[in-house]
This record gives structure tokens, C-alpha cells and sequence, in this order.
């Protein structure tokens, strides 16, 4: 399966399972979404469990707490990540703090998937990646899967999930995995051993990161689309780096994290998002206050620079192979200046 | 762009901001504010298409008329047993209001937000509606609580935020939440529930469900984005679904024309949307009653949503912030035209042969005395601030269901923080 294939199947094993579970979302219905990741699911289930909604996020997600207020399951699609804006306040004001301000009485057990990130010639408004907006909210869960296997079991995981789950998809490797390398056509998921996805359930954890490559020299912290980014570039360079592949950002698994850069004594945190206040800032903190003894260079960061993203400058601005290999060697170089 | 000569001899823009016909020191005078007779306007089939019943959107469903009798088509001819239950909920309400506010004044809690004035709005809506019908109010729906019987005890301990508030002292006072209550969970940011409304509604109709919910905003919410979102979705959908609009002139300081009073009414507002609107007088606890009932039929019935808007008049201060006197004419509440809805069902059973002064002094009394048997109940669980609290822990539970590290490693930070303290007072 490539990763729209998993996410729908992750859909279609939920709602066979459970009759509380319906999804819904501008497009989601009978077209089966823009993305195709509902495609078949009305007809299967019906237009009650499966939906088109008028364009308005603030209504999708705030009609999505109140169904979950009911009794349902909701899985609400946002169409890109840019668009969540308007459904913002419903996610932080209502959906994040129900259980705590109701004591437990009211729970809001909603997923809200949402295609996100760059390397597509988005532009400003179909590029965005702005889970660091949602790590920063107390209640919210954020997931972010880097492969098809990992979509479908970190998606039927956030569904059942009791709490609110952000999911974000990364759409550039929705049908392929991207290194980042732009001028060389994408390879399919199918070459990839990811791809293999299983029919039936199975769920990943939430809060689990996965070590997608053992390493002593560096760890390299990163999710959704820079994962394959980053492993070309370790790929290439020939370093013996640690990659870990956050998978949930929050909760986050900061005992794979902290084991691994105690180990390798340097880390480096990459992303699309923008840097000033993303979610890398609050990795680069952590690791500090965790690992100082053990570090042996400044922790690293390269993601997306402080600008909306950019249409016609997109691989100058995309953390690509040339960015990480200077990160990389700035964060090789030793304290004696050899590297 | 101003080199376009033939734009030059056009006179200047003007910029229109609204305001209230009286200020401090003003004399209201609401001669002008058009009162329709009790019992003028029609009631429709509760089946009746949206579109044939526009009139109604600018009408006043109104049942009382000033010689006290119900009159008209939307009389819903109670018995006199559950118009005085309906009389005596109100009354309770508001000598709650008043015992509640008082305590504020007394230091013993941090906030309270009356609704005098307003009893009718809640609680006739809530004694049309089925015990398990999901409410979904703004925070002056005190009286679907006390309307459903609900613990004024439970009630207060949530005001005092103290060591038997179930919402563990996290939210701010008069925030209620009860799912056996079927009264949702309070927010501050003002209209969200509107929409969370309309999807339990499709939740409940999608499952083949027979309850409905009703929600409730004021006014000056009805300009929030979330009022369109839930008005666009109930009519898509068909939502069973009640949707009021509490319209009592006020949002704090802002008069009701900052929320588009002054070009038509909230009712019609249901117009544009396609839904049946329904405007009726706030302070008839008869035409509130009437006119939900009518609504809840129709949701019941899979016609689809009404949005009622209930003309009524904040009678007193936004909250124990705030101080009105600031802002509008003192005379306002004495000069509303449509009255007191206590004083008016009051007169009405009266005029029924039903009721009388005395036994009005002896309720008002009792309920007086039921507020009070309830607070000093409440208060030996503890006042705001005077350290019978939940304990410091629970500061970190229900963030999610379950405790995740990064919290249960604040938590023992804090504790140890709290010993830390608490020693370094002991060696002062």
C-alpha cells in the first residue's frame, strides 16, 4: 500500500470495528476526498458514517466535539494544514480542555488528520507545517507517521485513542517516500519495505518513537517527510548516525531520545516547520537539560527558515541534502576542529 | 488615488458607529420599542415549510397579556401544577442569584454572573423539553440546573470552587458541567457550544436516536464565526436541534446593536439560513415554553433546526466585574417594556384564580431559606482560598486520561516544590 492506500485502510478496519467511528470533511463524502484517503468509504458505510461537510472548519471540528460529547468516534479531515486555522479555537479552547474542565465527564475523542508540510510546490498556503501550534496545547495529542505501515497503525491507534489527536500527513510522501533529492523522479511506495501493510488491525502506539537506524556517532531526531530526507543524507555521507523517527510529538518518547544521545554524545533536530519557537526548540531544550554532561557539540537544528513558504524558492528553502550535510559536519566537527 | 477627477466633487465617506439610545444620567423611554399584542401572532404547523413562516422571524410570539391571561395560539395551557412548579423554579433561581452574588460581595468566592430578569429563558425552554435532551448553555442557564432539579449544594460547591466542587476546582465560578444533569460543559470563549450543539444533534439523528439539544447564546456571541458555523450545519443537515439566541440588549457595555440589532432581528437571522426562526418575548414564560415545545416537535419529527431569539433585557450587571451604572441609563430595567417574567407568571396564576400574594411572600421565603440551608451546607466544604481544596495533585489529572511523563514529572516537581515551601515557612 502506499501511505493514502494505508491511511484509508486504517479508516475502513475503524469503522468496520466500531459503529461509533464516521468520518467527515469537505470533499470527504462521495468523492473520497481530495487526496482520495476516504475514497470508497461511503459508499461502504453510508452517507451517515461518511460525509461531505460545507467548507468551514470551525464547524467540522466543533460538530465533531459535540458527536464525540454524544457518543461517537469522529475522524474530521481537515483539507491541508494550513486551513486548520479557522477550527483553532474549537481544537484548543474546547476539544483539549473538556476532560479537564468537565473532570473526566465529558471526553472529546475526536481525530483530525490533516494532509501537511512541503516539497510540492505548495506555495504559502498548501505547505505549511504547524504542529508546533498544537504540541504547545495541553490535551493534544500530535501524531506524525513517515511511512504507510506506520500510518495505518499510528491512525487506528489515535482513533481509538481516548484523547484528541492531531494527525498529520505528510502529503510529499503520500505516494512515494522523498529523499530529497527534487530533480530525480520519486520512487513508489512499492519498492519500499514499509509498503507492506497488513489487511487487518494492528495499532502503533502512540508516544513510541522508532529507532529507524541504530547508530553511534550522532542521533538525528526528525519526523514525517525528513526521515527519508535524512536517511539519504546519513546514507550518503557515511555516518554512523542514530535516526530516531519521533512518530508522536506529544506525548513524546524522551527515553529513546535521551538513551540515544547519551550514547552518541551529539545531536542534530530537523524539520520543515519554521524554526523560532517549532517543536525543534523544545527537543533542543530537552536534550539539554537531559544530556549536558554527555554532549560533545551544540545541538543542531535545521528546519524551515522564518519565512511563509516560499512558491518558486521551495528547495531553497526545504531543509534538503545540502543543508543537512553542512548541519552534519558542523555538528561532526570536533572541539579540537578536526573532523 | 485621489488623482481621479471625477471622483472629486463626491462628498466624503462616513464611517457609522452604533450607539445606545441612553447613556448615564439619561432617561430611558422604550415608547418606541414595538410590542406586539399577546396573542397576535400565528402559530404555525410545526411541520410548516421554513420559507412560509418568515413573518415570525420578525414577529413576538407573546401568551400573557398585560391583563395577565393567555391568549392566542401559542398558549400551551398548563396546568396550574406545573405553573407553579415553573414559578417556583424561577423564584429559586433568583434567590440563588442574589445569595450567590452576595457571597462574592463576602469574599467567599472570586466571580458570579446573576441572571435576573432572565429566569424565563432557561427554564421554561428546559420544562418544554425531555429530562434527557442534551442542553448545551452559555453561562446564564443557571436555571435549566435548578429548572432540572439539580443539587444547589453541588451547585455551590462548584462557586466555591472548594474540596467537593467535582470540577475539582478548575474552572472559574459558575462554569457547571453535569452529563447526569445533561447541562454541558461551560466554556469562557463564548458561542463554541453552539456548533458542539448541532453535532450531538446529527450524532443523536445519525444513530436513530430520539433526544434532541438545544443550545444557548446571547446576543452579542451570535457575531462570533461559530454562530454561522452552527446555523449553516444545522440547516445542512437537518440537525434536530434547538439553537436560542438569549437577545437581552446587552453584552457587557456594548448595546445589542454592535451585534447587528439596529438593521433586523436575531430571529431573522434563521431566514438566510433556511431554517425556521422564531422570536419571542423573553419574559413570558408561556410564549418561551410555547415556542420550544413547538421547536422540539419539530426537531423531533426530523423537520429540521429552529433558531429562537428571546427578547428579554439583562436586568442587572454583566457580572461582579462589572458595573453598569458605568455605561447605561439606571432606569433601563424599570422602563422595559416587557417586564418581569417572575412578577408576570406570578400575576398570571393569580388571574387564574390559582395563586395569590401571600402564598408568593411564603415561596419567595422558603426558597430564601433553601439557598441559605444550601450555602452553609456548601460552605463547610470549604470557601475559595480558605484551603479546603482538591488536593495539589489533581492540578495534573484528566489533561489526558491517561498520565503522560512529561506530566508526572511536573507533578513530582511541584510536589517536591509545595515540601520545599512548606519547610522553608516552618524554619521562619
Amino acid at each position: 500500500m502506499n501511505m493514502i492506500q494505508a491511511i484509508n485502510s486504517a479508516m475502513d478496519v475503524s469503522m468496520q470495528r466500531d459503529d461509533n467511528v464516521c468520518v467527515f470533511g469537505e470533499d470527504v463524502g462521495f468523492y473520497g476526498g481530495v487526496f482520495r484517503a476516504t475514497a470508497g468509504l461511503q459508499k461502504k458505510y453510508g452517507k451517515t458514517r461518511a460525509f461531505d461537510t460545507p467548507i468551514n472548519e470551525c464547524g467540522i471540528i466543533g460538530v465533531a466535539v459535540g458527536m464525540a460529547a454524544y457518543g461517537l468516534k469522529p475522524v474530521a479531515e481537515i483539507q491541508f494544514a494550513d486551513y486548520i486555522y479557522p477550527g483553532l479555537d474549537q481544537l484548543v479552547s474546547e476539544a483539549a480542555r473538556l476532560r479537564y474542565r468537565s473532570a473526566g465527564e465529558f471526553t472529546a475523542p475526536i481525530t483530525v488528520r490533516s494532509p501537511f508540510g512541503g516539497g510540492i510546490f505548495g506555495g504559502q498556503t498548501h505547505s505549511q507545517s504547524p504542529e508546533s501550534i498544537f504540541t504547545h496545547v495541553c490535551g493534544i495529542k500530535t501524531v506524525i507517521p513517515s511511512t504507510p505501515y506506520d500510518a495505518k497503525g499510528l491512525l487506528i491507534a489515535a482513533i481509538e485513542d481516548p484523547d484528541p489527536v492531531v494527525f498529520f500527513e505528510p502529503k510529499r510522501i503520500y505516494n512515494g517516500p522523498f529523499d530529497g533529492h527534487y530533480d530525480t523522479p520519486v520512487t513508489p511506495w512499492a519498492k519500499h519495505p514499509a509498503s507492506q501493510v497488513p489487511d487487518e488491525h494492528y495499532v502503533i502506539p502512540l508516544g513510541k518513537a522508532n529507532i529507524v537506524r541504530g547508530g553511534g556517532d550522532l542521533t538525528i531526531l526528525c519526523y514525517g517527510t525528513m526521515v527519508h530526507v535524512v536517511m539519504d543524507s546519513v546514507k550518503t555521507l557515511g555516518i554512523d548516525a542514530e535516526v530516531i523517527d519521533l512518530r508522536t510529538l506529544l506525548p513524546l518518547d524522551m527515553d529513546t531520545i535521551e538513551a540515544s544521545v547519551k550514547k552518541t554524545g551529539r545531536c542534530m533536530v530537523v524539520h520543515e516547520a519554521t524554526r523560532t519557537s517549532g517543536f525543534g526548540a523544545e527537543l533542543v531544550a530537552l536534550v539539554q537539560e537531559r544530556c549536558f554532561y554527555h554532549l560533545e557539540a551544540p545541538i543542531e537544528r535545521v528546519t524551515g527558515y522564518d519565512t511563509p513558504y516560499p512558491h518558486s524558492l521551495e528547495w531553497a528553502y526545504f531543509p534538503g541534502p545540502v543543508r543537512l550535510r553542512l548541519a552534519i559536519e558542523r555538528v561532526m566537527e570536533d572541539v579540537s576542529g578536526e573532523v | 488615488m485621489a488623482s481621479d477627477k471625477k471622483r472629486r466633487n463626491l462628498p466624503s465617506l462616513e464611517l457609522y458607529v452604533p450607539e445606545p439610545k441612553f447613556r448615564p444620567g439619561d432617561e430611558a423611554d422604550f415608547s418606541d420599542v414595538e410590542v406586539l399584542p399577546a396573542g397576535e401572532t400565528r402559530r404555525p404547523d410545526t411541520a410548516a415549510a421554513h420559507d412560509e413562516m418568515h413573518d415570525l422571524a420578525y414577529g413576538l410570539v407573546r401568551v400573557l397579556g398585560d391583563d395577565h391571561k393567555a391568549v392566542g395560539p401559542w398558549d400551551p395551557k398548563l396546568d396550574p401544577d406545573t405553573l407553579r412548579k415553573m414559578l417556583r423554579a424561577m423564584a429559586l433561581t433568583r434567590a440563588f442569584d442574589q445569595r450567590m452574588f452576595r457571597a462574592q460581595r463576602q469574599g467567599k468566592t472570586s466571580f458570579y454572573m446573576k441572571c435576573t430578569g432572565e429566569e424565563a429563558v432557561a427554564i421554561a425552554a428546559t420544562f418544554a423539553l425531555d429530562r434527557d435532551d442534551m442542553t448545551f448553555p452559555s453561562y446564564r442557564q443557571q436555571g435549566i440546573l435548578i429548572a432540572r432539579d439539580w443539587s444547589l449544594v453541588d451547585m455551590m460547591n462548584q462557586v466555591y470552587s472548594n474540596s467537593k466542587d467535582r470540577l475539582k476546582g478548575r474552572q472559574l465560578p459558575i462554569m457547571y458541567s453535569t452529563k447526569q444533569g445533561g447541562f454541558f460543559s461551560i466554556s469562557g470563549n463564548l458561542a463554541t457550544q453552539f456548533p458542539q450543539a448541532v453535532g450531538w444533534a446529527m450524532a443523536s439523528a445519525a444513530k436513530g436516536d430520539t433526544r434532541i439539544a438545544a443550545s444557548w447564546t446571547g446576543e452579542g456571541s451570535s457575531a462570533e464565526g461559530d454562530f454561522h458555523s452552527a446555523c449553516t450545519f444545522a440547516a445542512v443537515y437537518k440537525a434536530p436541534v434547538i439553537l436560542n439566541v438569549v437577545n437581552n440588549q446587552w453584552a457587557i457595555s456594548s448595546f445589542s446593536g454592535f451585534a447587528g440589532a439596529e438593521a433586523t432581528t436575531f430571529a431573522a437571522r434563521a431566514v438566510g439560513y433556511g431554517i425556521a426562526g422564531l422570536r419571542v418575548d423573553g419574559n413570558d414564560a408561556l410564549a418561551v415554553y410555547a415556542a420550544t415545545q413547538w421547536a422540539a416537535e419539530r426537531a423531533r419529527t426530523n423537520k429540521g433546526p429552529t433558531l429562537i431569539e428571546h427578547f428579554t433585557y439583562r436586568a442587572e450587571g454583566h457580572s461582579t466585574s462589572d458595573d453598569p451604572s458605568q455605561y447605561r441609563s439606571a432606569d433601563e430595567a424599570a422602563e422595559w417594556p416587557l417586564g418581569d417574567p417572575i412578577a408576570r407568571l406570578k400575576n398570571h396564576l393569580i388571574a387564574l384564580g390559582e395563586w395569590d400574594e401571600e402564598r408568593q411572600e411564603a415561596m419567595d421565603k422558603e426558597c430564601a431559606e433553601q439557598v441559605k440551608t444550601a450555602a452553609k451546607q456548601a460552605e463547610k466544604n470549604g470557601i475559595l482560598g480558605h484551603g479546603l481544596h482538591q488536593p495539589l495533585e489533581t492540578m495534573f489529572e484528566d489533561v489526558f486520561e491517561e498520565m503522560p511523563p512529561h506530566l508526572r514529572k511536573q507533578e513530582q516537581e511541584m510536589l517536591a516544590e509545595n515540601r520545599a515551601a512548606n519547610n522553608v515557612a516552618k524554619t521562619r
